[in-house]
């Protein structure tokens, strides 16, 4: 890797046995139509580096956003001084952390995509008016955001890695009011279409058109009868699916929340580390996998914040449980194998055992198929509520559409559609899953956890499925 | 370079920097931070970040953007906020203009510097090992100054720096049972955070008890101020925001229309010189020290930005873009907090809940677990910890005709958030006994 701050890094001078400087370097930009009013544009480029150092058997970091070489001389020294005021209460010796030394390059596609400005304005109005069919319709917006980044690692090892991406999230949502009774429905959920790559991804979703498919959409909900209460089948497409594996199955596999990291904020896990090998975490149809290899999922890279290569793991295999979602630390902290996904969120954050892209592999199952095999039971569709305990057993989700099953047949739509359930038993009622083209690539970026806290993107590919006897309910009538 | 230094250099570059028919602002956001973690009582990872956040914002007529960048801290600086104009001018040139563009012309001058005493962080590290002893500590430790500055090429200027330490940490019995404590301020004492450790110690030893699982129904509770927190944090999702009371998707809506209201007993306010936050905001308004939210259960006034007063015509108050408390004070009631068992009788002690979120927004029903430090009490009196429940219920029903009292007690809770920057919101809230809580799982 030719890169101008390489020299730089090798004018550091530092005596510790390890350090790495990681770069971040990101340009944004948001545009948005709401309410048939063009917002104004806002930009954003946040560039800075964190430098980790292990010293005596410690580790220390230190962020800034100065890049001068006096700027990171400072930070380097600020960081080995973490190092060894820690190192005799270090949750391990880092001196037997094996650091890679990778080097390498990746780029997401369509890195270097120009932005339209006046192009996507255009569009984005050309939705947002058409979104505008009814009184009743008292809120819309379609928008955009474009980001693209640069991340480089260098390492006192040899370590030289830089990695270009390009993301793009469109969403779209309409509001209904009458009375007292709301309902917004979107398209695909509040950022969950967020991919790598160009305006190719609009098309991947149908964004041209949706405009008025949300605005219908809601004005259905809104005369619709609230969702059925009891027990039932219910078929979850892909942008509800994504949100149930991101809370059951991804963060209840995370090393660091099994490690007990997270206790003091984003929770513990009901996973434990014996569970590994025999535990059946879901039917035999249950396959989930990291897959850092999808060109077009948000989450995907080359190596890791570690500089760990990062390669596809099957993480769940016919229902049975095989490996962690832990990066370098937590493996050698629980003795355990996991997968590279040590990722910070931005330059003034250090790693930790994030998802990535995590998803569940395609049936064989059509979704007019699966609708058939239902004798009564609840389309939901858009994830809308989220909730589940500490340990990410007992959760609550809600969804913007749901659409009554009876006697094979989908039926009647309905409003508030939630459904509740216990991780270690939902997925173990995984009836049926869904064919490849059921399946969708997702996403979110607002993915939570650590102390400092760390909003980080991960990617989710999922086909509709079906669940037995779920308990549903709706809202207040 | 003290941030306050590079904050009027940043100022004075960029008021330099601008153009005859251009209005430029500047808000800065900067903070130098310690950050401990800890995990079993020994440190998991431990680090400085110092991050310069300025928001330029570029005004012609009726056209306008915004850039975020960081600032080194140096001298390069200048030329970044140079480049940074430029793009934004060629932005703005093509933009759409803006109906609902509104910014403070009023020149108002404000500063307020509240420093703070902080140990070093060697002595943290050891205060917290030592004072954990055998028990499984898992905690936070963040401190260091905290600003945000506002300035435009009209001449105003706003400097709002805090200084603080706040630690959070957990002392967990086994699986998820664990009491949950906070040491926050501006002065670290020994003393106190070992008072705090002692008291928490004390309350851990009840986990050792066997847990009780209770089936789902209703109980009486007593919530906790950091409980009631997170039910108010629901509320502050839209409930008291002007844009979202105008598009008819606060969660309050069914006060809007008269089809619901909380107890008498509920009053909260938006309440500045209680808080930590800054008395102004992005656009350079000054904000005035106390909205009225719920006044005695009825529906009060919502927090209005520049931009939701334009696009709604609403009067403004000085409300950021997001329209949510930063600083919400609940009215204190008569309770007694240290007769808290006793007036619950039998039912729930609710320590803190977590992950709440709406199962049905237009009703304000809430849905979310209870976590740490919650008990079951019989006849006034711990009889064990509570194995976690679900709720889902109206905040209409909980905050109305099942609430019986507030105490006469509050504390004020600062946020421990970090996310992207230290926060300053904050909140001072009384403990809360209700009548029944629905538990569903």
């Amino acid at each position: 890797m030719n890169h101008p701050l390489t020299s730089l890094f090798e004018s550091l001078r530092c005596d510790g046995s390890f350090w790495s400087l990681r770069v971040v370097d990101e340009r944004a930009e948001s545009l948005s139509v709401r309410r048939d009013v063009a917002q104004p544009p806002s930009l954003s480029r946040d560039r800075g580096a964190t430098v980790t150092v292990h010293a005596d058997g410690g580790a220390g970091y230190a962020a800034t956003s100065d890049l001068s070489r006096e700027g990171l001389q400072d930070a380097l020294d600020r960081a080995t001084r973490w190092a060894k005021a820690t190192a005799a209460r270090s949750v391990t010796d880092y001196r037997a952390v094996p650091m890679p030394a990778s080097v390498g390059e990746y780029e997401s596609p369509g890195a270097d995509a120009p932005f339209a400005r006046a192009a996507w304005f255009d569009l984005l109005r050309a939705e947002s008016a058409a979104a505008k069919i009814d009184e009743s319709i008292v809120d819309w917006e379609a928008s955009v955001e474009v980001r693209t980044a640069e991340h480089l690692l260098f390492t006192s090892h040899g370590g030289r890695v830089r990695q270009r991406y390009r993301f793009v999230l469109p969403s779209l949502y309409a509001t209904a009011n009458r009375g007292a009774i709301t309902q917004t429905r979107t398209l695909r959920g509040l950022r969950g279409i967020c991919q790598q790559g160009g305006i190719e991804v609009l098309e991947r979703f149908g964004f041209l058109g949706a405009g008025r498919t949300v605005a219908d959409e809601a004005l259905a909900l809104l005369g619709a009868p609230e969702c059925p209460t009891g027990t039932m089948d219910v078929l979850l497409l892909p942008d509800q699916m994504i949100l149930q594996i991101h809370e059951s199955i991804g963060h209840p596999l995370e090393l660091d929340r099994i490690l007990g990291d997270e206790r003091n904020f984003a929770g513990t896990s009901f996973v434990t580390p014996d569970m590994f090998g025999t535990y059946r975490y879901g039917s035999d149809l249950l396959n989930v996998t990291f897959d850092p290899t999808t060109p077009e999922e948000f989450a995907s890279y080359r190596f890791d914040d570690d500089g760990t290569p990062a390669e596809k793991q099957h993480l769940i295999r016919k229902g049975i449980l095989e490996r962690p979602l832990g990066g370098l630390l937590s493996q050698r902290r629980a003795a355990m194998p996991g997968v590279a996904n040590a990722r910070a969120d931005n330059w003034n954050r250090p790693p930790i055992d994030r998802m990535a892209n995590l998803n569940l592999e395609a049936g064989d199952a059509s979704l007019e198929e699966m609708v058939r095999s239902i004798e009564r039971g609840v389309l939901m569709a858009t994830n809308s509520s989220w909730s589940i305990d500490d340990s990410r057993n007992k959760f609550q989700f809600g969804c913007e559409y749901g659409r009554l099953i009876e006697n094979g047949q989908l039926t009647t739509v309905v409003r508030n559609p939630n459904y509740r359930g216990v991780s270690a038993s939902f997925w173990r009622s995984l009836k049926r899953v869904g064919s490849a083209d059921t399946r969708e690539v997702l996403g979110t970026p607002y993915c939570g956890k650590g102390e400092p806290a760390q909003i980080i993107r991960v990617g989710h590919a999922s086909p509709a499925c079906v669940f037995g006897d779920v308990e549903v309910f709706g809202g207040d009538a | 370079m003290s941030f306050e230094t590079h904050f009027h250099e940043t100022a004075d570059a960029l008021t330099a920097l601008t153009q005859s028919g251009e209005v430029t602002t500047l808000g800065y956001n900067a903070e130098r931070s310690d950050f401990v973690r800890f995990n079993r009582g020994l440190v998991r990872s431990a680090g400085t970040v110092t991050q310069r956040y300025a928001r330029v914002h570029l005004i012609r007529g009726s056209r306008h953007a915004d850039m975020t960048v960081t600032l080194a801290g140096n001298g390069e600086d200048r030329a970044l906020l140079a480049a940074t104009l430029d793009e934004l001018r060629a932005v703005v040139e093509g933009a759409p203009e803006d109906p609902f563009l509104l910014y403070a012309t009023e020149v108002t001058h404000t500063r307020t510097v509240q420093t703070a005493q902080l140990p070093s962080p060697e002595h943290i590290v050891e205060a917290v090992a030592r004072a954990a002893g055998d028990t499984d500590l898992v905690g936070f430790y963040a401190a260091g100054p905290i600003v945000r500055g506002f300035a435009n090429s009209l001449g105003q200027r706003n400097w709002h720096e805090v200084e603080s330490f706040n630690l959070g940490w957990s002392l967990y019995h086994h699986a998820d049972k664990a009491i949950q404590t906070s040491y926050a301020g501006d002065v670290w004492r020994d003393e106190e955070f070992e008072a705090r450790m002692a008291l928490a110690k004390s309350q851990h030893a009840a986990l050792a008890r066997p847990p009780r699982t209770v089936n789902p129904g209703r109980y009486r509770a007593w919530l906790t101020p950091a409980a009631l927190q997170e039910l108010t944090t629901m509320l502050a999702w839209g409930g008291f925001s002007g844009r979202a009371r105008a598009t008819r998707q606060s969660p309050l809506l069914r006060m809007q229309t008269g089809d619901a209201s909380m107890s008498p007993l509920v009053t909260l306010r938006e309440h500045l010189p209680g808080g930590i936050a800054p008395g102004f905001q992005a656009d350079g308004f000054v904000r005035p020290d106390t909205v009225d939210l719920v006044v005695k259960g009825a529906l009060g006034d919502a927090l209005v930005s520049p931009r939701t007063a334009k696009e709604f015509s609403l009067a403004p108050n000085g409300a950021s873009s997001s329209e949510s408390p930063e600083a919400l004070d609940m009215a204190a009631g008569t309770l007694a907090r240290d007769e808290g068992l006793a007036q619950l009788g039998t039912g729930i002690w609710v320590g803190n809940l977590w992950y709440l979120n709406f199962s049905d927004r237009a009703a304000c029903r809430v849905t979310g677990m209870t976590r740490f430090g919650t008990f079951w009490v019989e006849d006034g009196a711990i009889v064990a910890p509570l194995s976690v429940m679900r709720f889902d219920d109206s905040m209409f029903r909980l905050l109305g005709d099942r609430l019986e009292g507030l105490t006469a007690e509050r504390d004020f809770l600062p946020s421990s958030a970090t996310w992207r920057e230290r926060a300053v919101d904050s909140a001072r809230l009384p403990s809360a006994l209700v009548s029944e809580l629905t538990l569903t799982l």
